[in-house]
């Protein structure tokens, strides 16, 4: 046990500023991270990025260097390799560090595990070969590895064109993009252009992204119905569907992407409330404007408290540090609202803008909600389709007892990349609205530890 | 045939590497990997088969969510090998199937 004012988890762009502004203002600050290096995701392995790297990656990678440096120079207690697996509502935090557990605890806790990619459960999809566009990502920022062969992108939204964009300028060859954006999701997002026009940098960079893609001869095909990975041992083909016609690529090298979600188990296994985000399909804390969720002392910010992107997650975190020292008494309330005044503006511009991008790139039914009873859902306990809704044809009416029934969400990422899916089909089947379907309840540990790690945390 | 490969052009040629053991097979890896980059660079297909139908699987989201990347580390199993960074000498060994505790009941 130790006193910390505020322990931090996750040192992504709304981790590092949180600790960054907690401890300008006087906060003992503890950040744990479960990364070798910090940056999150987003400014993954940026410390160490060549400059030529770093142009590959684009202005958006290198701008996390200012927000690092800063809390190198502060006094930021920093962990790195830091894995939390238990949260309590005392604020009790449960560490894996160097093979070692302990506990420490903090008078405030601000989670900021960010965000996860949305699961993308369509035929195939647990076939080698067969990964995320964000992992393309990762292994191009945190080890410069490329694609040997062609690759095929399939999806939707920002990452996945950028990533197109990312392997452009490191040479990479792109066999297709697969773009599953539906038209009618054009028509119903530009109402909204005023409001991402608030932040115009935004959809002028994305402009340029598509028009780079478009230019290097990348085959886009456009408004596709339909997946699937095709393989026995491996990937060897994509078949996608494209106005009722399923067409066919080899292929050794599938990434797929449909947006973020945010990474709820930290706040679901502390027993925060959350709740059912219609707008982004996915579960969000319930928060107050601040960060605060319903248990006392505990917070959240950035990505993790709903998907706004990294800007904002910034802009979150500090607004969660400053309510933190008002909390403990090191600023008044006055001080702490004249200081986030500007903060909270910015944020709602960057939300405006937001709901542009949720309704452009939501994603189809179809690739949320699995139509094919074979597909496999819960990847862990390889689970298909069919046999959770024949669970829901015996009564199930959320995803707890649909996991004692089929153990759908019981493997080792307990729920992570089923958990959407699995909720979506029993409120499909049922015919009621998500949030009454409910999520998995989630117990601790979040991480692998052995029992005796476990022992001697305990003692 | 390997998915991946270096960007050589924008890493330092006089890069640092590491001597480590994938499935019994030694391999010289750049020190800046985790296990499972590093297990992808080296051209394995498959670093596990599922406890359930015994199907391959291979690293999947890269950033610690999807648990397919689980491995044996040192002797210690079911490490997440995307959030593992390589070591010298390090000997990773692949998850096939169930976990057995013939093992450890012959030892006792």
């Amino acid at each position: 046990m130790s006193g910390h004012d505020l322990a931090v988890i996750g040192a992504g762009p709304a981790g590092l500023s949180a600790a960054v502004q907690a401890a300008e203002l006087g906060l003992k600050v503890v950040l744990l991270d479960e990364q070798a290096s910090p940056g999150g995701q987003i400014y993954r392995a940026l410390e160490q990025a060549s400059p030529a790297l770093q142009a590959m990656l684009g202005p958006d990678y290198s701008y996390g260097a200012q927000l690092l440096g800063t809390m190198r120079q502060s006094p930021v207690d920093y962990r790195a390799g830091a894995s939390v697996w238990q949260l309590n509502r005392e604020r009790e935090i449960g560490l894996l560090q160097a093979g070692k557990a302990q506990f420490i605890s903090a008078a405030r806790v601000l989670i900021a595990g960010g965000a996860q990619e949305r699961p993308f459960p369509i035929p195939g999809w647990t076939l080698p070969g067969v990964m995320s566009a964000g992992a393309g990502q990762i292994l191009l920022k945190g080890g410069a590895l490329k694609p040997a062969q062609a690759v095929v992108l399939a999806g939707c939204g920002p990452l996945l064109y950028l990533l197109a964009w990312q392997y452009l300028q490191a040479g990479v060859r792109i066999a297709a993009l697969l773009d599953t954006t539906p038209k009618a999701n054009y028509r119903a997002a530009a109402p909204l252009l005023p409001g991402a026009l608030g932040l115009p940098g935004y959809l002028r960079k994305g402009l340029r992204m598509l028009r780079a893609i478009r230019r290097a001869g990348v085959p886009v095909h456009k408004h596709v119905t339909g997946l699937r990975a095709l393989g026995s041992t491996r990937l060897e083909a994509v078949e996608y569907q494209q106005q009722e016609r399923w067409q066919r690529l080899d292929t050794s090298l599938l990434l797929l992407h449909q947006g973020v979600v945010p990474n709820v188990q930290m706040s679901r296994v502390a027993g925060c409330g959350h709740d059912w985000n219609e707008n982004q399909l996915c579960w969000t804390p319930t928060l107050d404007e601040w960060g605060n969720t319903d248990i006392d002392g505990i917070m959240v910010a950035g990505d993790n408290g709903g998907i706004l992107g990294a800007r904002a997650a910034e802009l979150s975190g500090r607004l969660a540090a400053l309510e933190s020292a008002s909390q403990l008494q090191r600023i008044d309330q006055a001080e702490r609202d004249r200081r986030a005044a500007p903060l909270h503006k910015q944020l709602q511009r960057e939300r405006k803008a937001r709901r542009f991008l949720d309704v452009l790139y939501r994603p189809l039914p179809q690739f949320r909600i699995p139509a094919d009873d074979a597909t496999l859902v819960c990847r862990c306990e390889e689970v298909s389709a069919g046999e959770i809704r024949r669970t829901v044809e015996l009564g199930c009416l959320g995803p707890n007892q649909t996991k004692s029934f089929c153990r759908a969400g019981m493997g080792p990422c307990q729920g992570r990349m089923c958990g959407l899916t699995v909720a979506e089909i029993i409120a499909q089947q049922r015919g009621v609205p998500v949030a009454e379907v409910g999520y998995y309840r989630l117990r601790a540990p979040l991480k692998p530890i052995t029992l005796g790690q476990l022992a001697d945390a305990a003692e | 045939m390997s998915l991946f490969q270096t960007l050589t052009d924008v890493q330092p040629s006089a890069q640092a590497s590491v001597q480590i053991t994938l499935q019994d097979q030694v391999h010289q890896v750049p020190a800046n990997l985790n296990v499972a980059a590093a297990l992808l660079l080296c051209g394995y297909s498959q670093c596990r088969s599922t406890p359930v139908s015994g199907a391959p699987r291979a690293p999947y989201c890269m950033m610690g969510v999807c648990f397919d990347c689980l491995v044996e580390i040192d002797g210690v199993p079911n490490q997440q090998a995307c959030l593992t960074p390589v070591r010298e000498g390090m000997v990773v060994r692949w998850q096939d199937g169930k976990a057995s505790l013939d093992q450890l009941e012959a030892e006792l």
